[in-house]
């Protein structure tokens, strides 16, 4: 911990996209690769800016399209570079092949979702549906409130990806429109302290394409004879294994960085007010900033509501949302995307799994907003924060509420 | 928290504008949050960008509905969309026109008003109709919200070059000249 960072730090005006190029150049990454998609076209803009203007050293990788974004970069981790990209909405869609492949390939690395409804109907807006749809497939999933954070986060992604425990590829989720073109005043980290903080990188040395290290990579495991079933439950189980080490990892590494850089993000959930809360609104991503202003109008108003922020999305960190939530009588929680499956969003979902094991009952109620673009504000947040104070005192959930329905 | 709506056309400037006031902002130690409205821009297209700034952080991530400041890059824009929608009493317009101040048809929200010829400037230094630095210029002579240095210096770091660079601090001095600055006497409500 000798790494304290004495330079001052450098003031900049910038918008989500450009942050995220700025966490990738502080990250040292080797090769990045790129396919332009709304509304991430113009980060991997600023990246190929850096490149030219000298600020990053990385090989830009210029494919036709997602699919070959991700084949390639799984090709130049498994030569043991750090490797970086983002997507979104069709592009994620288009990249699913390799996409699922990576985690099991135990391979490290850090792409942006810039999160977009997913078709149809046609929109090239915001909304977390992208990023959700993919939520089962094995990599960690990590959501932005502000500029800062996604800074910060795709910084620190790259140091729990490469982690021995994890070894996982990491998603940094920030919000398509409010994050991705929002601008805020951001400080830039030292770039010798932040390489201090991740250290060389740590990529191939389970599975390599080394003329050294000659090795077969992924090959056909499974099957219903010899050696097969127990191999593959292997494989399964130290996945799940990384997965669940990550909860630790996440927060262990948001420590330091906060030890180094002085700025402290929840790793995993975030309470706020929470203390003497007698019920909850959840959140997640940058409709935060919003909810927690009308959480201290409500509170200057005498009604006891806190907010439990939801950063760590994949692995659901179960035991501290219970924890969080443990105090309260009734949570609402509020989704930027649909669960098809459950009529309601895919968060509120989680909530109901994780509060299954809490030691009483605790209602929850399904919200949805801000989906295509749509604004969620500090208004919505009231009117979420006034229904659940409702579920509070008589405990009965009620159908599903649409936040833009009548905008 | 003081917020500002910025209405233009595509092709104007108007987000680029937001930065650059952001950035100038940002300069004098304040804390911004700008957030452009988005769609399918196009050339033409009524477009808006929103600002807000204060003396602590910022945390809504949000479009803005009540306004303390409207600033309107086009001259006909306000044709098209409501640019007084939401505006807050003693409100600010800061708008691009040729005419005066009483061809002009405002809210009964607006009290202090800055008139600047900005499409004439901008022909004048650009050759064409790109008014987003001069009205900058027009916005700090009009409120008082940020120094000229602190805009000088938004605009020497953002993208402009050479020539591109020495046409946008004109205009930016050229805005700031040419803006007349009203307060308009209000009738005392009953």
């Amino acid at each position: 911990m000798s790494a304290v960072t004495e330079a001052k730090p450098k003031i900049v005006v910038c918008d989500g996209n450009e942050a995220a190029a700025w966490g990738v150049t502080l990250a040292s990454v080797d090769m990045v690769a790129v396919y332009p998609i709304t509304p991430q076209s113009s980060l991997v803009e600023y990246l190929a800016k850096f490149v030219a203007e000298g600020k990053l050293d990385a090989e830009i990788v210029d494919v036709e399209g997602e699919h070959s974004v991700l084949s390639v970069l799984q090709g130049g981790a498994l030569a043991g570079a750090r490797v970086y990209t983002a997507t979104c909405g069709p592009g994620l869609a288009f990249m699913f092949e390799p996409y699922i492949r990576t985690p099991g390939l135990r391979l490290p690395m850090v792409m942006g979702i810039v999160t977009r409804d997913t078709l149809t109907p046609q929109s090239v807006w915001g909304g977390h549906q992208d990023a959700m749809s993919v939520r089962e497939v094995g990599w960690i999933q990590m959501y932005c409130e502000t500029v800062q954070e996604v800074l910060d986060t795709t910084i620190m992604a790259y140091r729990i990806a490469e982690h021995r425990d994890v070894m996982l590829p990491v998603n940094v989720c920030h919000d398509g429109n409010y994050l991705s073109y929002g601008a805020a005043r951001v400080e830039l980290p030292d770039g010798a302290a932040t390489r201090e903080f991740l250290g060389p990188p740590s990529v191939n040395w389970h599975a390599a394409l080394d003329p050294e290290r000659p090795m077969a990579v992924d090959p056909l495991t499974g099957g219903a004879g010899g050696p097969g079933p127990r191999m593959f439950v292997k494989y399964r189980k130290g996945h799940c294994r990384g997965m669940q080490n990550a909860l630790r990892v996440i927060e262990e590494v948001h420590e330091d960085w906060a030890a180094r850089f002085g700025r402290r993000h929840a790793g995993l959930v975030e309470r706020y007010r929470m203390d003497d809360a007698e019920y909850a609104i959840m959140t997640l991503g940058s409709m935060t900033g919003a909810a927690k202003d009308a959480v201290d109008e409500a509170r200057s108003q005498g009604r006891k509501v806190g907010l439990v922020k939801v950063k760590t999305y994949r692995p659901f960190p179960v035991r501290a949302v219970v924890e969080a939530l443990a105090g309260v009588q009734a949570v609402g929680v509020v989704d930027r995307s649909v669960s098809f499956g459950w009529n309601g969003g895919p968060l509120y979902q989680d909530a109901l799994a994780a509060l299954s094991g809490a030691l009483r009952r605790i209602p929850a109620m399904s919200f949805i907003g801000g989906l295509a673009g749509a604004d969620l504000t500090v208004d919505h947040f009231h009117r979420v924060i006034e229904r659940t104070a409702r579920l509070a005192q008589d405990g009965q959930p009620g159908e599903t509420v649409w936040l833009n329905e009548n905008d | 928290m003081y917020e500002v709506r910025i209405h233009g056309r595509g092709g104007q400037g108007a987000v680029l504008m937001g930065s650059m006031l952001a950035a100038a902002l940002v300069a004098e130690g304040k804390f911004v949050v700008a957030v452009p409205s988005f769609g399918f821009e196009r050339r033409g297209a009524p477009v808006a960008t929103y600002l807000r700034c204060d003396e602590r952080e910022i945390r809504q991530m949000t479009n803005i509905y009540r306004p303390n400041c409207v600033v309107c890059i086009d001259p006909t824009v306000a044709r098209a969309v409501n640019i007084f929608e939401g505006l807050r009493d003693d409100g600010v317009l800061v708008q691009t026109t040729a005419k005066g101040l009483e061809e002009l048809r405002l809210s009964e929200q607006v009290k202090t008003v800055g008139l600047c010829d900005a499409v004439a400037i901008a022909l004048d230094i650009f050759k064409r109709p790109i008014t987003n630095t001069i009205m900058l210029g027009a916005l700090a002579r009009t409120t008082g919200l940020v120094s000229l240095e602190a805009l000088r210096h938004a605009v020497r770091e953002s993208d402009f070059r050479d020539a591109g660079l020495q046409q946008n601090l004109e205009a930016l001095e050229r805005g700031y000249e040419g803006t007349q600055v009203h307060t308009l006497a209000r009738q005392e409500l009953a």
